[in-house]
């Protein structure tokens, strides 16, 4: 028995999944951007697993690249999350329907 | 060496990794989630060690567990948010379901990668910019990333410099009279 690409593969998707069905069912805004994370670094290991599979340095450049936009993602919306949370101290993220029109 | 080693570094680690990943999900404490997030993302990293990925893991650690996941920190810890919350699942009527949906519809979609294991890559090897085993992939990675994805690489930048002043925007006290 050997650890083959699908079993990363496996790994990715169920890593995925979990922080899917977080960002879906959090309300914490904080949380939901870890969950987010948790998407973001189940792709990475999938691109990671295929680069292996086929030889290709690409795919590493690939999670490279999503490194550096998960960082700015977090900065951003930390900053958000900073500035409406002060407004409003509590407020999940259904309170944000004020937003709309 | 052991012959099965790596089926066991695997199959622990990724015991690792899911736990830390419904640790997130399910933690009451939002720190609880960080640090849930953190042992992730070390499991993340030692897969892509596994996966002869070196440089992206040290760029896993040093990016995600020691920037993001300290700003994380930082942010519950300014705001106060460290107290226990209710787990409440009632978010919107719709949304339960769709997180059904959507979990359901993604274990159908693993069971049909489970069922190809046999084959699951079924593109070409790659010719330009291969891993060959001789040359280290931060030198594979550098001559990638400076070659072919230079225009990224600059963007890359530009996109980092818009983080940072919307970050400074968005922190910034709003003043009670402006000029």
């Amino acid at each position: 028995m050997e650890v083959t690409t699908s079993w990363y593969l496996v790994l990715g998707a169920l890593l995925f999944v979990i922080g899917g069905v977080g960002l879906l069912i959090r309300r914490n805004p904080l949380v939901m951007l870890m969950c987010v994370e948790l998407m973001l670094n189940g792709v990475n290991l999938t691109f990671v697993a295929f680069s292996r599979a086929l030889g290709d340095i690409g795919g590493q450049t690939v999670v490279f690249f999503v490194l550096v936009v998960a960082a700015a993602e977090v900065v951003v919306g930390l900053g958000l999350v900073v500035a409406i949370l002060r407004r409003a101290p509590g407020s999940t993220a259904d309170d944000l329907s004020t937003l709309k029109g | 060496m052991i012959p099965m080693i790596d089926v066991i570094v695997f199959v622990v680690v990724a015991a690792i990794c899911l736990t830390g990943a419904l640790g997130v999900v399910l933690a009451k404490n939002p720190v609880h989630s960080a640090l849930m997030l953190v042992m992730t993302l070390f499991g993340i990293a030692v897969q892509f060690v596994a996966q002869e990925a070196h440089f992206l893991a040290v760029v896993q650690v040093i990016v995600y567990a020691g920037a993001i996941v300290v700003l994380f920190l930082f942010v519950i810890m300014l705001l106060g948010v460290d107290k226990a919350q209710a787990l409440e699942l009632d978010a919107l009527p719709g949304q339960k379901w769709a997180a059904v949906v959507f979990g359901a519809g993604s274990l159908v979609i693993l069971a049909a990668i489970i069922r190809v294991v046999e084959h699951p890559v079924t593109g070409e090897r790659a010719v330009s910019g291969a891993i060959d085993g001789t040359t280290s992939d931060v030198q594979l990675l550098a001559r990638s990333l400076f070659s072919d994805y230079v225009y990224a690489f600059e963007l890359t930048s530009l996109l980092l410099v818009i983080a940072v002043v919307g970050a400074v925007v968005l922190a910034r006290k709003p003043k009670e009279h402006r000029a």
